[in-house]
């Protein structure tokens, strides 16, 4: 058993974290988000440079030589800051697929320029109607000559007006719903006939509505077996969660240290409210959440190589625990924030609504308890 | 002992529903608060409830009230939730209406009484401050007597709606050399157009302005409007509090949200079923009923404690903590039902102005993040939910 980092690791969450800390202080977040673009390419730029965006890829594909425990790294640092930049769309999910499944072309293409820093992606999987099943698809990719025409409408698509390039989920087979006919492609997000309203999220973030009405997309667009990628998009989906498990995880660290601090200063009826052994309990319980869903992410990565049963266990349990515990986190932290916490003004709230979000992206508490009972 | 209403009972709910479904402005009906509503919106009904004569129901007859009983007006919510109206501000009709004409002169009462029956009259409530919150004997505005003036000098916060305020009601210290915190504390109205009198709107999380920090620099008010007695404004403020507690309960509103989410998780789907037939989400929202149902019963018992003669006690305490975290919950489920269409922030969208843009998710999941996010407010405001705890702890426990 080891729960060490290596010393490399420990290096790049340093470095890392002198970053977030450097970048991503309150006002300057505050500014980035508010801007124009919504998020900040030098940022990025800086990322890449730091080695950042090439750290879970093996050296044969062009990257650093590291893992999922790596992308947990990152991500938790990530979520100490409130980083909005496109990381898991990037590099966990477009990565992952061309990791797992692209051929040696498509990755010298793609996974060169995401490491550089110069491609940037969104994955667009979800549907206004599919909720969290990633085979309820009513995208369709119609075989025309050697490519596919594209038609069909995805929903909140995460950095798509950051994006060069999307990953899009869509039938090329089977009746909706079904296991297979599902298919994943690469499709330049300047092409022909591809329409996108962009819009802020509440969490700090920008997405798109996109919306494909005939996009042609050559045949090399499509990545993995035509028809069989709905194992893929769980692996990779899987991977995003634990990613995205280490984020809330920085998220709720941070949030709960303001909250203790917060408690210290704040005074009422003449002594600091963290005197109150009402709070105090909760702020223990709080810190309690935040440690189990320290170890349910770690369980979540170490897994994620594991087979198929083991992973998605191993992710649905993580998805719950820590869904739970930023739901709890979040909450507490405002309530003893009292009337500071639900003012814009003040940092807090914004964890708050961050970790909001987390709970619902790639499946609920709801959905993944139910994947873990189905897989008991 | 009966639940049912009686046949009277029944025939005045007929005829408050006549009259809601003929009388409310269409536009406003199953709007709630929304950050996009003007001040007219807000006092709409106000005005047309004014000229019927309902605007005040709690109030004794002699000041305009109905003379309802608790039950008649118990009625009158319900049937209001059912549109989900927007009801009559409770600043002036439930907060210092009934400190005026309890504790009042006769020159207040006709000064001020009709305009907040009517709804022309905006009042705001200055109680908290930035050092003040739950505790709020410990403030420190102050107002010093010059002749026939005071001079009122401090900051007030979370004063909600005071940007569109004519008047407000301040809590301000008059002797600073109380014994107690609670005591050489005044209960005073200020006109807010009064110079010295500047209103700053505070942004929340969900991205509206309801609240405000206000600030008073040398503030002369005239002594005719202190309320009832120098420095004993605290027993005023706490008489407003339990006033303001006994309406927070929100039980017709909840019920109102409850038929709501199931409309909403009707049509939502999961696994190709509408999601209301999920296990799992039909649970929780049962269990939320089985709550609400609990909160109604508990609020009618109180009603009928009132209806025999006792005011509202610490047992409002109660309906405090229950009603908010159930108005809780039930935001929590909605913005769960809405499903990955509660990430926009449709403020942002908002402010688009082209014309052929496609629509953004179903309308109704538009408003279930942000209005999830201001509702976190109702646990921490009128007295937070530990001081709840810590009310019915001294008051009904006796620990």
């Amino acid at each position: 058993m080891d729960f060490n980092f290596t010393e490399e690791q420990d290096m790049v969450r340093d470095g890392l974290s002198r970053m977030v800390r450097e970048q991503y202080d309150w006002e300057s977040r505050r500014a980035a988000i508010a801007s124009d673009a919504g998020w900040r390419p030098e940022v990025w730029a800086q990322l890449a440079e730091l080695g950042i965006l090439g750290m879970p890829f093996s050296e044969e594909v062009g990257g650093f030589g590291g893992g999922a425990v790596d992308a947990m790294i990152v991500m938790e640092e990530f979520g100490k800051g409130l980083v909005v930049e496109p990381f898991v769309p990037t590099v966990v999910c477009a990565g992952g697929f061309l990791k797992h499944a692209g051929s040696e072309a498509q990755r010298e293409e793609h996974l060169s320029a995401i490491i550089d820093g110069s491609r940037v992606f969104a994955f667009a999987y979800a549907e206004p109607r599919g909720r969290y099943d990633y085979a309820d698809l009513e995208t369709t990719a119609k075989k025309d000559g050697d490519g596919y025409v594209l038609n069909g409408h995805k929903a909140v698509v995460i950095g798509a007006p950051w994006a060069s390039h999307l990953v899009v989920t869509a039938r090329t087979g089977g009746d909706r719903r079904d296991r297979e006919g599902v298919s994943v492609f690469i499709v330049d997000k300047s092409a022909d006939g591809i329409v996108t309203r962009d819009y802020e999220t509440v969490d700090g973030r920008r997405a798109s509505e996109v919306y494909f009405e005939n996009v042609s997309v050559p045949g090399d667009a499509l990545i993995g077996d035509e028809g069989a990628a709905l194992p893929l998009i769980e692996q990779v989906t899987d991977e995003a969660i634990a990613a995205q498990c280490a984020e809330a995880c920085g998220a709720m660290k941070v949030a709960h240290a303001m909250t203790v601090e917060y408690s210290r200063q704040r005074k009422q009826f003449g002594v600091p409210i963290g005197k109150f052994q009402v709070l105090q309990h909760r702020m223990v319980d709080m810190y309690t959440a935040y440690e189990q869903s320290v170890s349910l992410t770690y369980l979540a990565t170490l897994k994620l190589e594991a087979g198929e049963r083991e992973r998605k266990r191993a992710v649905s349990a993580a998805k719950v625990g820590v869904g739970q515990a930023a739901r709890l986190v979040g909450q507490e932290s405002i309530q003893i924030h009292g009337g500071n916490g639900v003012t814009d003004e003040y940092a807090i709230g914004h964890y708050f609504k961050r970790l909001t979000i987390f709970e619902s992206e790639f499946g609920n508490v709801d959905h993944h308890l139910k994947r873990h009972v189905s897989l008991a | 002992m009966n639940l049912e209403f009686t046949p009277e009972e029944k025939a005045f709910r007929d005829e408050v529903r006549a009259f809601i479904s003929q009388n409310y402005p269409a536009h406003l009906a199953d709007f709630g608060m929304r950050e996009d509503m003007s001040p007219e919106d807000m006092v709409a009904w106000h005005k047309i409830l004014g000229e019927k004569g309902w605007s005040v129901p709690a109030w004794p007859v002699e000041y305009g009230g109905t003379g309802w009983t608790p039950t008649q007006r118990y009625i009158w919510s319900e049937e209001n939730a059912r549109v989900n109206a927007f009801m009559p501000l409770p600043f002036g009709v439930a907060m210092v209406g009934p400190v005026i004409y309890t504790f009042g002169n006769e020159e207040q009462k006709a000064k001020h009484l009709p305009g907040i029956r009517s709804g022309d009259v905006w009042w705001c409530q200055g109680y908290s401050e930035p050092g003040a919150g739950s505790d709020l004997a410990s403030l420190k505005t102050t107002a010093v007597r010059d002749g026939d003036h005071y001079v009122i000098n401090g900051q007030k916060t979370w004063t909600t709606l005071a940007q569109y305020a004519d008047w407000g009601f301040f809590l301000c210290r008059t002797d600073p050399d109380a014994d107690k915190p609670q005591e050489g504390i005044s209960f005073i109205l200020v006109d807010m157009k009064t110079p010295g009198v500047e209103v700053k709107p505070i942004k929340l999380l969900d991205g509206g302005y309801e609240v405000n920090e206000t600030w008073l620099t040398d503030v002369r008010v005239p002594v005719e409007n202190l309320v009832g007695e120098e420095n004993k404004g605290w027993t005023y403020a706490k008489f407003l509090l339990a006033h303001e507690r006994s309406g927070i309960a929100g039980v017709a509103r909840s019920k109102r949200g409850v038929e709501k989410l199931r409309e909403i998780a009707a049509k939502e789907t999961l696994d190709g079923q509408p999601l209301i037939e999920d296990f799992d989400f039909a649970r929780k929202v049962s269990q939320l009923e089985i709550d609400l149902a609990a909160l109604e019963i508990t609020e009618l018992r109180t009603l009928a404690g009132e209806q025999a003669g006792k005011g509202p006690g610490p047992e409002s305490s109660i309906l405090k903590i229950k009603g908010t975290e159930i108005q809780q919950r039930l935001t929590e489920l909605t913005l769960e039902a809405v499903g990955s269409y509660g990430t926009p922030y449709y403020g942002s969208i908002a402010n688009d102005t082209g014309s052929n843009e496609y629509p953004i998710g179903p309308e109704y999941a538009h408003h279930s993040a942000a209005t999830y996010f201001n509702m976190r407010k109702t646990s921490i405001y009128g007295g937070s939910n530990e001081i709840q705890r810590n009310i019915i702890t001294k008051m009904i426990l006796g620990l």
